[in-house]
Formats: C-alpha cells, sequence, structure tokens
C-alpha cells in the first residue's frame, strides 16, 4: 500500500534541504492548484512506494498567508499517512509552536531536530530522548545539510506510518480555556465530527472563519458560541487567540525548561558577529551594492551574457543555424520547410535556450543568498524604499536583474513571499529597459538626437518611473486590494549554504523554464515567421523573399492596424510590424526596419537605416516610439516567464494588457503634447492625451480605496 | 502607552498586550510575540525601519508601523 509522507516545518528550518536528502533527485516540481506557491513532490529513497510531498515553508496553521492556507488545507483533506516535521534545533523554541498545532490534526508526526552538529558545536544541549517522551511523539537528531542520521528519520517514519501511532501529548491549556473548549465541543461538533474534534473546538474559540464554514454552524450555534468565547475573554482580560497562542509558547517553555539548555546570555555565535557587519548602519548599504554589484556582474556583465551570447551567436548563430541551413539544402528540402525548421522552430528552440545559461548563474547566484541568509537582509535593508509604491524589499533583485534581462528577473520574483508582492513584481520589473532594449535605444538616439547620453539615461529613468506609477496605480486597484501582507520576517542565522540544495533549486527552476515558458516561445516564434514570410503576390498566396516583405500578411495586418497607431505619430505599417516583431526579441526591432528598408543586414545600432528613419519618422514622433517599445509587452520568452510565475493565464493577459496601455498611453501623452508646444493647433488628438493624463494623474493621486494613512494602532482603535 | 516602537536600541522590554487586529496580530503572535516574552531590540535598518530585534533566541525584523502596536512595560 502506497504510503504518503508529508514534510512540514517553518522556513529556514533547512526543510528543502532534508527533502532534497529523503528524495535524492527523485521529485518534481509543480504548483499548488491555482497559486503560485510551489508544490515539491518526490519518493523515499530506498522505500518505492512512498511518497513525499514538501508543504511550504510555515510558522503556523492559522491560515494567516496563503503558505498557512494550502498547508492546512492539505493536512486536513489529504489525510497523509504521517508528518514529518522538521524543527531547527538552534531555535526550539518558536518551531514547536507548529508542532503544537500539528499535533491537534490526529496524523503520527515524527520530530526531525535539524542542525544537531551546529546544536553542539555551540555547546548547547538537546535531551531529544526526553523531548520525545514529554510531546508523546518520535524524535530523530539530523543533520539535514551533512545527510546524518537520514535513513534513520526515514525508516522510523514508516514505522509510525504503519502503525499509525498517534500518541502525541496534546498542549494542555489552563482551566478556564478548557472549559470553553469543552462547552464548545458540546455546542458544536455533534456526531457528524469524529475525529480532531480538539482542533476544531480550539479553531473555533480563536474565531477562525474558515472553520466556521467548513462546520455549516447554524445561526443559534455561532451565536452560543460567540457567547462562550466572550466569557471566557473577559475572565482572562484578553482576546481569545492571545490566550491560545500564549498557552501554546508558555507549554513550549514549561517543556524546554528540562531538555534544552540555552547558551549563556551575552556570548555572540557567528551568525551574530558576522550580522553586525553586514547589516550594521553605516556598513550595510556599502556592502549591500557590493553583493549586488557581484551578482549583476557575474550574471549580466561577464559569465552569464557570455555563455549566453555564446549560445545564441555562436551555437545558434554559427554552428546550428547555418549547419542545418545546408544541411537541408542538400537534401533539397522545400523551401518553405527550410524556413519553417531554421526560422520559426529552431529560432524558437534557440530564444528558449539561449536565456538558459544566464539564467542558471543567476539562479545559482539566487539560491546561494537565500541558503546563506543573506536574501533575507536583502528584504530588511531595502523594505523602507520599496513598499512606499506597494513593492517589498524583496522586488530589488528582480528590478536590478531587469535592466540585463527580463526573462531571469521575472524567475527571481520566486523568491518573494507574498503574493501579492510577487504579481505587482512580475508586472512591472520588464519596464526597465533590458539588454535588448539598449539596440533600439541607441538606434533612436543615434538617428535623430546626434548620440547623445540623454536617450539612454532618460529610458532608464522613464523605466523606474513605471516600476513607480505601476506600483501607485496598481496597489489601489480592487485586485490588490486586501489586507497588507505583514513585514514581520524571520532574519535567519547565516550559514554555509549546502551545494546540493543551491544545485537541485538551481536546476528546479531552470528546467520549470524550460518546460513552462518554452512552449509559449516556440509557438509565438514560428507564428511570426509565418505572418512574416508569407503573403500573396500577385494574387498568388506563396513564401516571400525577404526584399517582399512589404506585401506579407504581417504587412497587411501592419496596414489594418497602423491607423490605431497613427495618433502616436507612426501610423505607417513598417514601424508597427517592426514594434511587433519586438516580441521575439526587443533587439529584432532594429533588423526588423533593416529588412524593411532593404538591408540585408545592419549594424546593431542600425546605422545604415538612420537616413531612412528620419524621412519615417520626426524627433518627436521617434520618441514615442521608443516610449511604446520600452514599455508596452515584453518579449515573448518574457511573457513566457511572466505565464510561468503567475501561473494563470488570466494574470498573464492582465500583465500584457497592462503593460500594453501603460505604453500607449505613454507615448500619446508625448507625441500630442509635444505636437501642441511644437505651436500645431488643439487638436482632438491633444484633447484626448489631456484627458488621459488627466485620467492618469488620478489614478496616481486618488486615495486608496481603504484607508492606509495613520499608524496601525489608530486603524485597529478606529475600528473598536 | 509606551509600545515596542519606543524602545531604544539595545535595550529590553516585555511585552503586555498586543493590540491590532486581522492577519498581523495573529502572524506577530505567531512569530513568539506573546504576552510576558522579553524582547531585545537590536538594531535599525539602515534606512530607519524596519526594526530588527531579538525574541525566544532568534532575529526577527518588523517594520515600526507594526511594532506600535505591540505594548510593552
Amino acid at each position: 500500500m502506497a504510503i504518503t509522507i508529508a514534510v512540514a516545518g517553518n522556513p529556514n528550518s533547512g526543510k528543502t534541504t532534508l527533502f532534497n536528502a529523503l528524495t535524492g533527485l527523485n521529485q518534481y516540481v509543480g504548483n499548488w492548484p491555482g497559486v503560485t506557491v510551489e508544490k515539491k513532490e518526490g519518493w523515499l529513497k530506498g522505500y518505492p512506494d512512498m511518497r513525499l510531498v514538501d508543504l511550504p515553508g510555515i510558522y503556523s496553521l492559522s491560515a494567516n498567508s496563503l503558505e498557512e492556507e494550502i498547508a492546512r488545507d492539505y493536512l486536513l483533506t489529504s489525510n497523509p499517512d504521517v508528518i514529518i516535521n522538521i524543527v531547527d534545533g538552534t531555535n526550539l523554541e518558536r518551531n514547536l509552536y507548529l508542532t503544537n498545532q500539528l499535533a491537534e490534526l490526529d496524523i503520527p508526526i515524527v520530530l526531525a531536530i535539524n542542525m544537531m552538529d551546529e546544536v553542539k558545536k555551540s555547546g548547547r544541549r538537546i535531551d531529544s530522548k526526553a523531548l520525545g517522551e514529554q510531546l508523546g511523539i518520535p524524535v530523530v537528531e539530523i543533520s539535514a545539510l551533512r545527510e546524518t542520521q537520514i535513513d534513520k528519520l526515514a525508516k522510523v517514519a514508516v514505522e509510525s506510518a504503519e502503525q499509525k501511532q498517534n500518541g502525541q501529548t496534546l498542549t494542555s491549556f489552563s482551566c478556564g480555556v478548557e472549559n470553553a473548549l469543552s462547552e464548545i465541543e458540546k455546542v458544536a461538533l455533534d456526531d457528524r465530527v469524529k475525529t480532531r474534534k480538539r482542533w476544531y473546538a480550539i479553531n473555533l474559540f480563536v474565531r477562525n472563519d474558515l472553520v466556521k464554514k467548513d462546520l455549516n454552524l447554524t445561526a443559534d450555534q455561532s451565536a452560543q458560541i460567540a457567547e462562550i468565547i466572550q466569557k471566557c475573554e473577559l475572565e482572562y482580560e484578553d482576546e481569545s487567540y492571545s490566550i491560545i497562542a500564549s498557552e501554546r509558547y508558555d507549554f513550549i517553555e514549561l517543556v524546554l525548561n528540562n531538555v534544552y539548555e540555552t547558551k549563556q546570555v551575552g556570548e555572540l555565535s557567528t551568525s551574530d558577529k558576522i550580522d553586525r557587519i553586514v547589516t550594521n548602519r553605516w556598513l550595510a548599504l556599502p556592502i549591500f551594492a557590493l553583493v549586488m554589484f557581484l551578482v549583476y556582474y557575474i550574471s549580466i556583465n561577464t559569465i552569464g551574457t557570455m555563455m549566453t551570447d555564446w549560445t545564441n551567436d555562436v551555437l545558434f548563430g554559427e554552428i546550428i543555424l547555418p549547419g542545418v541551413g545546408s544541411l537541408l539544402e542538400q537534401w533539397n528540402v522545400a523551401a518553405w520547410l527550410q524556413g519553417l525548421l531554421v526560422d520559426g522552430i529552431l529560432a524558437g528552440v534557440g530564444a528558449v535556450l539561449g536565456f538558459l545559461p544566464q539564467m542558471i548563474v543567476l539562479f545559482l547566484l539566487l539560491a546561494i543568498m537565500e541558503f546563506s541568509g543573506y536574501m533575507a537582509r536583502v528584504a530588511f535593508i531595502m523594505d523602507r524604499l520599496f513598499r512606499r509604491f506597494g513593492l517589498s524589499g524583496n522586488s530589488f533583485i528582480p528590478m536590478l536583474i531587469g535592466s540585463g534581462c527580463s526573462v531571469p528577473a521575472i524567475m527571481a520574483s520566486r523568491t518573494i513571499e507574498s503574493e501579492k508582492d510577487r504579481r505587482m513584481t512580475v508586472i512591472t520589473t520588464s519596464f526597465i529597459p533590458c539588454g535588448a532594449k539598449l539596440p533600439v535605444i541607441a538606434m533612436i538616439a543615434g538617428a535623430f538626437f546626434g548620440e547623445r547620453a540623454w536617450v539612454a539615461f532618460g529610458s532608464y529613468f522613464l523605466g523606474i518611473a513605471a516600476v513607480v506609477v505601476s506600483g501607485i496605480i496598481l496597489k489601489k486597484m480592487p485586485i490588490f486590494q486586501g489586507e497588507p501582507a505583514p513585514f514581520v520576517m524571520e532574519l535567519p542565522a547565516y550559514r554555509l549554504p549546502a551545494l546540493k540544495s543551491v544545485f537541485t533549486t538551481t536546476w528546479d527552476r531552470a528546467s520549470s523554464f524550460v518546460k513552462k515558458a518554452g512552449s509559449i516561445i516556440l509557438l509565438a516564434t514560428i507564428a511570426i515567421w509565418f505572418l512574416t514570410y508569407f503573403g500573396w503576390v500577385d494574387g498568388r498566396f506563396q513564401m516571400l523573399a525577404s526584399d517582399q516583405i512589404d506585401q506579407s500578411i504581417m504587412a497587411v495586418l501592419g496596414n489594418a492596424v497602423a491607423w490605431i497607431f497613427a495618433p502616436l505619430g507612426w501610423g505607417e505599417w513598417r514601424p508597427v510590424v517592426a514594434a511587433i516583431t519586438g516580441l521575439i526579441a526587443k533587439e529584432t526591432v532594429v533588423s526588423s526596419f533593416g529588412i524593411f528598408y532593404g538591408f540585408a543586414e545592419v549594424a546593431e545600432s542600425g546605422q545604415e537605416i538612420w537616413t531612412n528613419l528620419r524621412a519615417a519618422f520626426t524627433p518627436l514622433s521617434s520618441v514615442s516610439f521608443l516610449i511604446f517599445v520600452l514599455l508596452s509587452a515584453p518579449c515573448f520568452a518574457a511573457i513566457g516567464a511572466i505565464k510561468r510565475e503567475m501561473n494563470s493565464t488570466k494574470w498573464t493577459l492582465f500583465a500584457v494588457a497592462y503593460m500594453n496601455m501603460l505604453g500607449y498611453v505613454s507615448a500619446l501623452i508625448v507625441y500630442q503634447l509635444g505636437m501642441f508646444l511644437q505651436g500645431n493647433p488643439f487638436t482632438v488628438g491633444t484633447a484626448a492625451a489631456i484627458a488621459v493624463m488627466a485620467i492618469f494623474l488620478w489614478l496616481i493621486f486618488r486615495p486608496a480605496p481603504k484607508p492606509t494613512t495613520g499608524s496601525r494602532l489608530e486603524q485597529a482603535e478606529a475600528r473598536v | 502607552m509606551k509600545t515596542l516602537r519606543d524602545v531604544k536600541i539595545g535595550e529590553t522590554a516585555r511585552v503586555a498586550k498586543i493590540h491590532g487586529q486581522g492577519n498581523i496580530r495573529r502572524r506577530i503572535m505567531d512569530m513568539g510575540i506573546t504576552k510576558n516574552v522579553d524582547i531585545y531590540v537590536r538594531k535599525v535598518a539602515p534606512l530607519g525601519d524596519p526594526i530588527e530585534i531579538n525574541i525566544r533566541g532568534y532575529e526577527l525584523s518588523l517594520r515600526k508601523e507594526d511594532a506600535s502596536i505591540i505594548e510593552v512595560i
């Protein structure tokens, strides 16, 4: 019979490392249904029919966060046979709070005390036998990092599951609370509820609305329960959740009194010493800048980009594409099929794989930062700056990476804990001009503005402004409303990251990009190839040579939609189609112009076509074009990454629609107001631009639908 | 009323009551900030917010805004 083992524990307890140690590479990563939270499953090494499910890292089962809700729902509905509860031995007191709640679920528990090597090294002592006896559950001392006692843990877990050992000690609350709990049991939990009566009673006592819904209580029952709670609260002069939380911690303190020797107060651990320097008031920012510079330098400036450039330019550009091309020619393969294979499919595969090396380098660095504990400090340092516009300190890294490439940047938002912040970061990250947008900026700057530096500077400024403005606008929208995510964050002790975990995490993330984002990129590239290279010549549908692109389906489509872009000052098919081909990769905008103006190949900044561009654009309309290209939908690879991270078609469409709208509106305002200021008459367009700008400003400066000013305390008191 | 926000860096305070409501309040208590526990205020972030505290043997950071719902003595 197959047995399911759930692995539960606090964040930073070494859960991922343990999961990897228990499963080897025998695991797969997915998402919990409907949300962006990662779900890992695998099989226990050496036990082929033991399935392991890695629950999200949580501090409690109160459903305060999405992760807690997922874990709670899983444990209640899927009924795993045993829970391996991993706790950090250096931080037992808080870790056992979760254990304490898990015990009420009537599921056998095995406690794995992790980081025992560290505990011993610091001179502390845990009497795990006594702890096991007091909690009524088997306890195994392990080190997930050094993989000690992992086999024993697996064995004990399997035994517990088979014997259905359920002897865990339940927290005994004080008299008044116990009375209230048994009264609630009598009122609410009739014969329908057979198991977990205590768990239900406690959750009703702390007014957990989810449980109330589960039980379908009548109005009368609810009223009686409310009365019981109120009576108890009056007696204790405290609120019910607070009573329960306090007494749980009191219970844990009592248990630990006999089994745990804490270090002497005043003695600094190595981690404390590191932290004294790393988040020091004066040194924190310089060190932070240095770390970020290194991340950027390694992943964007040097190794990562070199590898990606090599894959794109040499591996695909010089070896695979020409190689396959000449091979197909030798075999006399039909021209359309050659085109499909080389320009469609292989180019698409290249677009996916080209990003991979850079992404692997970046993921490796991010994993090191995460596992070493520095990531939490990044949030600690940057939080103040970012939360002003609806993001959190964790959004800094995606934004930084975004200046190199949006694809890994969007994927880097994975480390943001709150789903709201994560979505917001995913939507706004690609506003930061990425490396591929630089050729477009260089082209406009060269053709119209004497290659002045302010064009590039202005582009970055525009990107940052778009992030800030979007943050402010989006956080006031209903879909981002609701209670702000608490920023009550553990600063884990600094640790040397386990290489195995770093590599496994990197591998998981990279392969999930290829699988989830790869297909959308490939399909889109093929579609664009088809639309660009096929069309009607003299009434006959055929494949086109590159000087016939003006007859392609794409050109027809471009002509058909050109009127939409006329108010932006470039309502002609060439710029429209160039902007669309930018979806493949933003630098394609430049080479598309090259093709349209009859050059087989142009320099990166498109120097050859500057004269043609000067005929097609005015300086003002060129700025409007640049703004649209910079802010509108990113390349397919980035859209694929957005889809991967949002895990929802609806949210992906929302993100793309929002970006296109922002790009269009910004270009419209700049072009129309620019025209008017240049002395042109006031037109419908000018009026529209002013109207749109007014709406825009209103969206930014309108008061938030719910009051967010004033301190939390004042709000809370105002409600009472 | 004195709150955690008013406690100076390097000082220790004892929690009297957690005000406020909803997720943030529950989260604060889940993390171990409950009645009668001692909190040592270790430092403040370089930009002036959030703060870092030591509680029940581990390091926790929280915004000053959230610290202001924690009444201490």
